[in-house]
């Protein structure tokens, strides 16, 4: 049955379906189609980072509707608000068609031989000499596919032999790769989605996963509406669908998620909640871990969090006597204060309690984007590929011999550039050709009018690839039309480790290309070359990009040679790794298999192999510990009030997409700044005013709603270009994860008219 | 005994080295991650001195003479750019180390006075300034290709 034109919008979750523990849970298929299709063509959802079997139906050539994949492991058959109507993004009749370049300052149509010419012939003109790796940059996403980074990763690592290489998952995810590095020795999340029907408790960090991941909420609803449902934790600061649900909710003062943890950890040792025989065969680091959490008496934490402390005591309980913790971490932590260092506290957790690598226990370090856990594996976040350690030249001499090439050429001197250098770099003109596809830094990166600023600069080439004309394509000297969802084919794999094949369903609008044929097109023109001379990059279209894929990440923990696109065809949806991670306890952390040789939780410090060798770690997870240190801001008298930056269920990213859907635009389509009654009162402020927002970086207006938000917090989403919330924002970053620190700024706000 | 001159050198190089980490953080304010660490590693040089205050005191009595500083040659004000930086991150390195190994030399000491406070405080210090020195390498080692290299 298909629902009505806003049905998903006014009630975002549908029915439900309840299950008790251990069972199967129920099928429930989501439709929504404007015309009956003549064929469904397969896929998954690409508005966040779930991985929902979607089927695309098309009629004449055109996508006219979805329907969740029954059988599918991870939705059974359910949509996402933002997928049941999203799709119409890509029917937009202002999409990007033709490629475009800057001529007198203005940006004009043209071909592609034009487009691509100039950007080949100021490359040339770059990479000549010594050092001339160095003044390219690439700034790519969480929204391609697994083969188009692939290919990216090849063509800066062994192309052009540059570190300088990130997505925008830097601003997402990253502190879930730092995370799962640091504890377990690679990335990976050790839990399954499938935890959610076995676990007896579930604790929600920083996690608002009714609007970021709906269809997992309407699993753990489910839950809780059958016979023995799990309890419910939530530490978020704001009064979220999650945090009304959960049995317990600490509306955490910002910035302070390390002391809490901290202290519930020191609960978790003191009431005796460990699992003794686990920690004392499977981690290293109870001693230190100890003696740092021993300084987190409930007082200081209550204080510190400004939490009441029969609410610390309630979490630890429930913490404490469950059997079968399942624990999810996302923004609340991610780009928080002391991000890795606290997401690695709920690893500390879920270790202490043996809590790891059996049904319904263990822990989901989220991923926001759709295939940011694509943009970690294949290397395009600037790591590795494979989850391979840049540090270990066994691991580096694999790669040169996979692609042929010295190793040499192969940067590995240091960690890879991470975003934010990448543009720190730009700025002071070292950095001269921006090659930016499919994100719009001009809205999402924090302090825009710096951003603004750096991307104006006349020595600077901006590339910008992209499906939309976006605020950050008008800083562009070339701007490259792409094809996306449903008119090209490719793999992603979600945040439990499930792949998906995205088929391609329809023909991308005019002349727009999928960001594979544009890669391999300018890898072909580069000419780049491999140590016998041949082209570095054989492959020429989706699925042989993926097969050497699959070479590169045989005997890697992402291991994809046993999932093939046929497989993929006919079994749906498939993990790497199996259902979970670890099950016997054993973790990636042989020195000569880790992703990392580890890193001091406060500076980032890199330690070295021979450190890590000493540890003799052989397969024990870490505990590592730190101490809370107080945010790089706080309020002052100027700026009382803390700022926290979110999302909202109807919008993704800076809404390119999901502003040029009717009902998703129509859900949410302005922005607005979230005042707790008291602060409201204070500043002489209504639900419904105009009120200005500012922080020493810049100021927007926006319309008030009174919310039970904490006191002395006010939240504003991100989304909006106009009004742009990373105005605010300040430019630091987890020293670990080089995460921004989003959720952190200093604001004052005044009423501007009623 | 002549502890107490190595305390009191110790102490003094402590806070040189807190006043040339806000220094370095402060004339490199627009690399955000600089800006933090430095002003985070500064206090940390802070605790390490209070913390060896009391001792420096009390061994003071038994040789009361002004102790000459460490490293006075060093670090001379921060330099600006990408280049500036690199020096005065290597200008840091220095200081620390000459730390780094004066705590290895009072530890020594305490150990041969079976002082276990003493003790106990060198080495939370010995690990703090190596975990500092460690970031310093690592920051200067991602700074150094793009400073020498590519930057005109």
């Amino acid at each position: 049955m298909d629902p009505s034109r806003d049905d998903r919008i006014r009630d975002p979750w549908g029915e439900r379906t309840p299950y008790a523990a251990g069972e199967r849970w129920p099928v429930r298929v989501d439709a929504y189609t404007v015309k009956q299709p003549e064929r469904w063509v397969r896929s998954a959802s690409l508005l966040h980072s779930n991985g929902d079997a979607i089927d695309i139906g098309v009629r004449d050539g055109r996508i006219v509707g979805v329907r969740g994949r029954a059988t599918d492991r991870v939705n059974r058959g359910r949509l996402d608000p933002k997928d049941v109507y999203g799709w119409q993004a890509g029917l937009s009749p202002d999409r990007l068609t033709v490629p475009l370049v800057r001529r007198r300052g203005t940006l004009v149509e043209t071909g592609w031989d034009d487009a691509m010419k100039r950007i080949v012939t100021r490359s040339r003109k770059l990479l000549d000499g010594p050092g001339g790796w160095g003044h390219f940059g690439f700034y790519t996403t969480g929204q391609l596919f697994l083969e188009e980074y692939y290919t990216l990763g090849v063509i800066g690592k062994a192309g052009i032999g540059t570190p300088h290489m990130d997505g925008n998952t830097r601003l997402c995810t990253a502190t879930a790769g730092s995370a799962l590095k640091a504890s377990f020795g690679t990335d990976g999340q050790p839990a399954s989605y499938a935890d959610v029907d076995h676990c007896d408790a579930i604790a929600l960090w920083g996690h608002n996963v009714a609007e970021t991941q709906a269809v997992l909420w309407m699993r753990m609803l489910d839950r809780r509406r059958g016979a023995n449902p799990p309890a419910m934790l939530a530490v978020d600061p704001r009064p979220t669908p999650v945090a009304r649900e959960a049995d317990v909710h600490l509306p955490i003062r910002p910035g302070t998620n390390l002391a809490l943890l901290n202290g519930l950890l020191r609960m978790i040792l003191e009431h005796g909640w460990v699992d003794e025989a686990y920690v004392a065969a499977h981690t290293l680091g109870r001693p230190d871990l100890e003696k740092v959490v021993a300084q987190y008496p409930l007082d200081r934490v209550a204080q510190v969090c400004d939490l009441k402390p029969a609410d610390i005591e309630r979490a630890a309980e429930l913490l404490g006597g469950s059997q079968r913790l399942l624990s999810t971490v996302l923004q609340g932590f991610y780009q928080s204060n002391q991000a890795t260092a606290a997401a690695v506290a709920v690893n500390n957790l879920h270790l202490l309690r043996g809590m790891i690598g059996r049904p319904g226990a263990g822990v989901l370090q989220m991923n926001g984007q759709p295939t940011a856990q694509n943009t970690r594996e294949t290397g395009a976040d600037g790591d590795l590929p494979g989850f391979r350690n840049w540090n270990n030249p066994d691991h580096v001499r694999e790669l040169a011999e996979l692609w042929n090439v010295d190793t040499a050429t192969i940067p590995h001197w240091s960690p890879p550039t991470h975003a934010m250098q990448i543009w720190r770099y730009a700025e002071q003109g070292s950095i001269k050709l921006l090659w930016i596809s499919g994100t719009n830094p001009a809205v999402s990166l924090p302090d825009l009018a710096r951003v603004r600023r750096i991307l104006k600069r006349r020595d600077l080439f901006v590339v910008v690839q992209d499906i939309f004309r976006t605020e950050t394509a008008e800083f562009a000297d070339v701007v490259l039309p792409a094809a996306t969802w449903g008119e090209k084919t490719g793999t992603f794999t979600n945040a439990d480790r499930t792949v998906h094949l995205s088929e391609k369903a329809v023909e991308p609008p005019g002349e727009a290309r999928a960001d594979l044929d544009i890669f391999l097109d300018y890898a072909r023109r580069m000419d780049f070359r491999n140590r016998d001379g041949m082209p570095l990059i054989t492959w020429t279209d989706p699925e042989s990009a993926y097969r050497e894929w699959q070479r590169c990440s045989a005997g890697r923990p992402c291991d994809y040679t046993a999932i093939s696109y046929e497989r993929l065809r006919r079994d749906g949806g498939v993990q790497w790794g199996g259902e979970r991670l670890y099950t016997g306890g054993r973790f990636n952390t042989d020195s000569d298999y880790c992703e990392t040789y580890g890193q001091d939780l406060a500076t980032g410090a890199e330690f070295t192999a021979e450190s890590h060798r000493a540890k003799r770690p052989d397969g024990r997870a870490f505990l590592h510990a730190a101490h809370f240190q107080p945010p790089p801001e706080e309020p002052t008298d100027d700026y009382p009030l803390r700022l926290v930056t979110g999302r909202n269920l109807y919008q993704f990213h800076t809404r390119t997409k999901t502003g040029r859907v009717p009902e998703l635009d129509a859900a949410a389509p302005e922005v607005w700044v979230e005042l707790n009654p008291a602060d409201a009162k204070a500043f002489g402020i209504d639900a419904g005013d105009t009120v200005r927002i500012e922080s020493p970086r810049g100021g927007i207006e926006a319309p008030a709603r009174i919310e039970d938000i904490r006191p002395g917090t006010v939240f504003v989403p991100f989304h909006y270009a106009r009004h742009a919330a990373n105005e605010l924002t300040i430019t630091a970053w987890d020293s670990v994860s080089k995460q921004p620190l989003f959720k952190l700024a200093a604001v004052r706000v005044r009423r501007i008219e009623a | 005994m002549h502890l107490a001159h190595y305390l009191g050198l110790l102490h003094r190089a402590q806070d040189t080295l807190a006043a040339a980490f806000r220094e370095v953080g402060d004339a490199h304010a627009d690399e955000a991650d600089i800006a933090h660490l430095c002003t985070q590693q500064a206090k940390r040089c802070d605790e390490r001195a209070a913390a060896l205050r009391p001792f420096a005191d009390r061994y003071a009595e038994d040789a009361p003479d002004e102790p000459e500083r460490l490293h006075s040659e060093l670090f001379r004000g921060a330099r600006t750019g990408g280049l500036g930086l690199l020096r005065d991150l290597q200008d840091l390195y220095l200081m620390t180390a000459e730390c780094d190994i004066c705590w290895i030399l009072v530890g020594q000491a305490a150990e041969a006075l079976r002082d276990t406070d003493l003790i106990d405080v060198i080495d939370e210090a010995a690990a703090a300034t190596a975990v500092q020195l460690a970031w310093l390498r690592t920051r200067m080692k991602q700074a150094a290709p793009q400073a020498l290299v590519v930057a005109r």
